[in-house]
């Protein structure tokens, strides 16, 4: 092994450094302190367990990014998380075991075998708060608040977008035309790139009626503004459940206006993101700081089923690390420290931990060390009394 | 300030016809770039910039922000994978085909063929839904070389006019795909820059059309 392979990190494994890695814990405290404010209660789901609990539910991207190890106890395949929300839907669907509304956050490192993109790190910080056992309006606009508190509590500056869509409206719309798996299949191919020009050739070559392809075409272009959900409501007139995803995000929309006045709506009816475990509204924070989501999440009422106990859920998740360096301008000064003398006195250490009480550092003095440079006072014996002076 | 936004454009000879393309939606570098080395350019709107790079970078550019839009043809966007990208509109501009070539009148292949290529992930895929498993062999330029000698059975490469296959001895055979060039914009941009975007892609929309005409 070179002497390189020993300290370089593999890609994409990031570790924080001083001051930053304060920096995240104390963001880490305050969003915590949010979620508690809100009544969600934390978890804390362990590394690693069986495989088939942790791909339960979600989406084939999240089997690929799982890190697998045997259990050599047992002979069973464990996965090392790489998305904590499932972890937290066996919780609620198995260990508590209410009837009621369950409220849950965390906050814990994931191991991602590859980044979701080139701009993500292979072991983020995902926080984030899940809503079990309401489905509705209400339950959806909370986890949106909360979301929006979280960036507003870390500190991301400058503009945030609110995106907003429904994969009920696809879902609906594909049952109504009665498609097969490989068209739909295609049409999922085509709508995640709004690529119109082959949309338009799709539609052309399926057996359907003008009206269900006049329909399927439109769905490429339903986002924008909220015109976007008026042009939906006269497209969809007579289908039900369509109308009903629209209201339903139309409400949302109102309530974000209601309590982020500031916030950006984006709508987007073809957003298909998580589809395959997202089963009504799914939204995503946006900054134009950074080329990604800060922030996401949805519906997902199935994924309990999977553990026995079919929930209605809602919930959002982010990575802290990723939103604390979004939110840093510039590197955070080390906070400034007292330089203490030797610990040889009792006085001494009942001056120093008074001084630690009220929250400033102290460092003791070593034998042939140099001063800390983050000590710019001093602690003096003065007329037997211990008093800060300018170092 | 108004809102930036970024339009990042293929250099080479599809940059010779989106300009036009741009001039008529309206968009227009205040210098000429083809007689300038700079990457950035500023255009008649002031919060507009184009960036001049290589075709195979701008998805890359547009998929993480650092454009907002791009202008890429379809077999650079097939070999990087749609993902995080949006592809609205096809610009009917640089058309060609992406296809398999060999040697002219070579016989087939029993077993495993080797193809050399720069569309590795296309030519996998390409070949993996005729049920054939090939050896790629990634190459960055002509192409025509590797059958003559005696590297590869059989290449796949962008075909125009088919004249280079010819003058090689080789010929076209099966048909990939047909490419042109595409506006592309990341997905991003799209939900935080739509009311800046949605107008400039309505226009290019418009000036194709005006174009099929002529």
């Amino acid at each position: 092994m070179a002497l390189a392979d020993r300290w370089l990190l593999p890609d994409g494994m990031k570790e924080l450094l001083p001051p930053v890695a304060r920096e995240v814990e104390l963001v880490r405290r305050r969003v915590l302190d949010l979620f508690h404010g809100w009544g969600y209660e934390l978890v804390m789901p362990p590394v690693a367990e069986h495989l088939e609990s942790l791909l339960t539910g979600v989406g084939g991207d999240l089997g690929l990014r799982t890190f697998k190890v045997t259990d050599e106890t047992s002979g069973h395949m464990l996965g090392i998380r790489a998305d904590i929300t499932p972890q937290v839907a066996r919780i609620d669907a198995h260990r508590l075991r209410s009837d009621g509304v369950s409220r849950l956050c965390y906050c814990g490192s994931v191991l991602h075998t590859r980044a979701v993109n080139m701009l993500a790190s292979r072991n983020p910080m995902q926080i984030g708060a899940e809503l079990f056992g309401h489905e509705g309006v209400d339950s959806d606009a909370e986890v949106i608040a909360l979301m929006l508190d979280t960036l507003v509590q870390v500190g991301v500056k400058g503009a945030i977008n609110l995106d907003l869509g429904h994969v009920g409206v696809f879902t609906e719309l594909v049952a109504e035309a009665g498609l097969s798996e490989a068209e739909i299949a295609s049409y999922i191919d085509i709508l995640e790139r709004k690529a119109l020009p082959e949309l338009s050739q799709f539609v052309d070559q399926l057996d359907q009626s003008d009206s269900i392809k006049n329909k399927l075409a439109a769905l490429g272009t339903l986002n924008g503004s909220e015109q976007a959900l008026e042009r939906a409501r006269e497209l969809f007139a007579d289908n039900a459940a369509i109308l009903a995803a629209v209201d339903h995000v139309a409400a949302i929309a109102d309530r974000v206006k209601t309590a982020h006045p500031s916030i950006g709506i984006y709508i987007d009816l073809g957003e298909l993101r998580g589809y395959s475990y997202h089963t009504g509204v799914v939204f995503a924070a946006y900054s134009p700081k950074f080329g990604q989501a800060l922030a996401k999440g949805g519906r997902y009422d199935q994924i309990g089923a999977d553990f026995g106990r079919a929930r209605p859920a809602t919930g959002f998740s982010a990575d802290l690390k990723t939103l604390v360096t979004l939110a840093l301008d510039e590197v955070p000064e080390p906070s400034l420290a007292i330089l203490a003398p030797k610990m040889e006195d009792s006085s001494l250490v009942l001056a120093v931990a008074a001084l630690r009480a009220q929250g400033e550092r102290v460092v003791y003095e070593l034998d042939n060390a140099a001063v800390p440079t983050h000590c710019d006072r001093r602690l003096v014996k003065e007329n037997s009394e211990w008093t800060v002076t300018t170092l | 300030m108004k809102e930036q936004l970024t339009i990042a454009l293929s250099k080479g000879r599809i940059l010779e016809e989106t300009l036009p393309l741009f001039a008529a939606a309206g968009i227009e570098p205040t210098e000429d770039i083809f007689k300038s080395r700079k990457l950035i350019f500023d255009t008649n709107h002031e919060n507009i910039k184009l960036v001049v790079i290589r075709a195979t970078d701008v998805p890359t550019y547009v998929e993480y922000g650092g454009a907002d839009m791009g202008v890429a043809g379809k077999d650079v966007l097939m070999e990087h994978g749609g993902a995080g990208l949006y592809e609205p509109l096809d610009l009917e501009i640089s058309t060609c085909q992406l296809r398999v070539a060999g040697m002219k009148d070579a016989e087939a292949v029993e077993g495993r063929m080797r193809v050399a290529t720069k569309f590795v992930n296309v030519t996998r895929e390409y070949f993996a839904r005729q049920g054939r498993q090939v050896d790629i062999i990634k190459l960055y330029g002509a192409m025509e070389l590797a059958p003559i000698m005696g590297l590869a059975d059989r290449i796949v490469d962008i075909v125009d006019t088919g004249n280079t296959l010819r003058a090689n001895g080789l010929e076209a055979m099966d048909h990939i795909a047909d490419i042109s060039s595409r506006l592309v914009v990341g997905q991003p941009s799209m939900k935080m820059k739509y009311d800046l975007i949605q107008p400039i892609l309505d226009q290019l929309t418009q000036a194709v059309i005006d174009k099929r005409g002529k």
